[in-house]
């Protein structure tokens, strides 16, 4: 193997590396949150990725229709949850983030979708229709459940993906769709032709990893977040709503599905199912990297998408089984040296 | 006037109820004490008034009935609880902690925060020298009082101490009640759990003796204090001695 084959092969690993990293960090933010291990978050790439494409041809997303249906859901169930202790403040607000926002995020993009309005407001459109899907999905399956086991949430996440799964394949239809990238800028750097594409994926990746920093370290909201995450009662104690912690958390990793999804479509063709696998690569560098650490999962995730580039270079058959079984070495290792977890709570 | 009355306060785990009919008033800038001895069912008192716990009575706090009032609501408030565990979150710094005190007051802006915080750091200047340490890595009696410098910061009229004593050295024992004492002149009613019946009785103006889920005695705490009762259940051999 030559330099230029491994330089591509890096390039690739880092560049697909990214995408899982910033899943992991939003899986390891929303199992700390709210202890669920969010399996689902992988239909949120899919999601942000078809949606996309569909504007980009200029048709209405069937995303769109999807969203109205869970903010109704999302409506019945806050209701239902809040019965007996409902006031007119806690009653508007739940219908402004049900119904309300919802209903303006589709009228945008009915008037919006047939006009082509570019690759910008598309993207943001992108993120308004997707994004706001997965706060509701914590309101209808994980908020009753606040106070279960962590088997229980992971089963309700499991459960919750197969639906999401099924509902891609009504909304979306069962082709594939693949979306002209961002620009046609190539730069070359020696050997190296890196795609516009990959530049943006590594300068959103970087950009937005920046952004999460400071908010969890210098903004009160943030540390809140954490705070709920490090001690649910402390937080309890101080008067923050925890509830809203973990819809916002919800909100993070719903926006960063969507994200990737858009970042993605470009590289690849993508199918109402196809977000599985990508979320399982950013849950193997979370679960690598100790489901805790978030310097750890992106770490992990640069790796994984380095040998998944390697692994398809030399066993592409093998791919997917050298990506996943990496993990088994790690558990082991981890296992041996911390023995055998304590089931918590 | 009362800051707090809770009156026939009922509450179970599941069936087995902790507390009976429990009734006990704190009145402004008052320090009221309740001891008894493990599993009384102190702490499920203290939690049920927060609303941690559902409860069955009635529970006012300045003149409002709480009924279903979430935490949040109780916190912005002015109720403010320093839980037996203390709950500090380890892997924040000593300030992260306190400045999440604030978080109810946050619409005050800044300065405001800043205040209260200055305020605490000089309440406990251990605090402020530690001001960058993860809270997990403080001593015991630190932990404590980064506890109530966090309840602190909310700025409550009623702080509610469950057991500031619970596992700490006698001489810093005796620092944390002297807070309490100097906590009282700046008009904060507070409400104190505590096993350390000798301390409590002597920094408290009223005091409660919870037996078994009920209220078996109440009275002024220098009358307590001279309860032969107490004296031999309480204040007998078995408590050790404290400095005051
Ligand atoms: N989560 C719970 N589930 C079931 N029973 C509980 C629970 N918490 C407390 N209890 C029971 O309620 C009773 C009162 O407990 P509580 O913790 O209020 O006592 P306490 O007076 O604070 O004791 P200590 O001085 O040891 O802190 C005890 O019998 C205890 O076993
Ligand atoms: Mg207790």
């Amino acid at each position: 193997m030559d330099s230029t084959i491994l330089a591509i092969l890096l390039q690739d690993g880092v560049v697909n590396g990214a995408i899982y990293a910033l899943l992991a960090l939003s899986l390891v933010l929303v199992f700390a949150v709210t202890r669920v291990i969010y399996v689902a978050q992988g239909e949120f790439v899919a999601y942000g990725a078809l949606t996309y494409a569909a504007l980009d041809g200029g048709h209405l997303p069937g995303s769109v229709a999807l969203l109205g249906v869970l903010g109704l859901a999302g409506c019945a169930a806050g209701l239902w949850q809040a019965r007996g202790r409902l006031d007119r403040p806690a009653v508007l607000r739940l219908l402004g983030e049900t119904i309300v926002l919802p209903a303006v995020i589709a009228v945008a993009a009915i008037i919006l979708a047939p006009m082509k309005p570019g690759v910008l407001v598309e993207v943001l459109l992108t993120l308004a229709i997707v994004t706001p899907m997965s706060p509701l999905l914590y309101r209808i399956a994980f908020q009753p459940l606040a106070d279960a086991p962590v088997l229980v949430l992971l089963i309700a996440a499991v459960a919750l993906h197969l639906t999401l799964t099924g509902l891609g394949l009504v909304f979306f239809g069962p082709e594939g769709f693949r979306a002209p990238a961002f620009s046609d800028i190539t730069i070359t750097a020696g050997p190296l032709m890196i795609p516009g594409q990959a530049l943006w994926i590594g300068g959103l990746t970087f950009a937005l990893m920046t952004a999460l920093f400071a908010f969890f370290e210098r903004s009160l909201t943030g540390k809140a977040l954490r705070a709920t995450a490090v001690n649910r009662l402390g937080a309890r104690l101080v008067g923050i709503p925890t509830e809203r912690a973990g819809l916002i958390a919800f909100a993070l990793a719903g926006f960063i599905g969507a994200l990737s999804g858009v970042l993605i479509v470009p590289l690849t063709t993508v199918y109402y199912d196809s977000g599985f696998m990508i979320g399982l690569r950013g849950f193997t560098a979370a679960i690598i990297g100790g489901l805790g650490s978030y310097p750890g999962a992106v770490l992990a995730a640069l790796l994984v998408g380095v040998a998944e580039s390697f692994s398809s270079f030399w066993a592409s058959a093998f791919k997917e089984v050298i990506v996943f079984t990496a993990i088994i070495p790690v558990l082991l290792w981890r296992s041996l040296r911390h023995g055998p977890a304590e089931e918590e709570e | 006037m009362s800051v707090l009355d809770v009156s026939s306060v009922t509450v179970g785990y599941g069936g087995i109820t902790a507390i009976t009919d429990i009734t006990i008033a704190v009145d402004a800038g008052q320090i009221v004490t309740v001891i008894g001895p493990n599993g009384a069912g102190k702490s499920t008192l203290l939690n049920a008034i927060m609303g941690m716990l559902p409860s069955r009575g009635t529970i006012r706090f300045n003149g409002q009935n709480l009924a279903a009032e979430p935490i949040a609501a109780r916190v912005g408030d002015g109720m403010s609880l320093v839980p037996e565990k203390r709950e500090l979150f380890a892997t924040m710094s000593v300030q992260d902690n306190l400045r999440l005190g604030f978080y109810r007051n946050r619409a005050q802006g800044k300065r405001a925060a800043q205040a209260a915080l200055d305020d605490i750091y000089d309440l406990f200047p251990r605090l402020s020298e530690r001001r960058r340490q993860d809270a997990g890595t403080l001593s015991g009696g630190e932990r404590q009082m980064l506890a109530m410098g966090r309840a602190l910061m909310a700025r409550p009229c009623l702080l509610m101490l469950d057991e500031p004593s619970l596992g700490l050295a006698p001489l810093i024992v005796r620092d944390i009640f002297r807070t309490i004492t100097a906590l009282r002149q700046t008009g904060v009613a507070i409400l104190l759990i505590e096993q350390n019946a000798r301390a409590a009785l002597q920094v408290a103006d009223h005091a409660y003796v919870l037996e078994t889920g009920r209220i078996t005695l109440q009275g002024d705490s220098a009358t307590l204090a001279a309860d032969s009762r107490i004296v031999e259940m309480y204040l007998g051999r078995a408590s050790p001695p404290m400095g005051g």
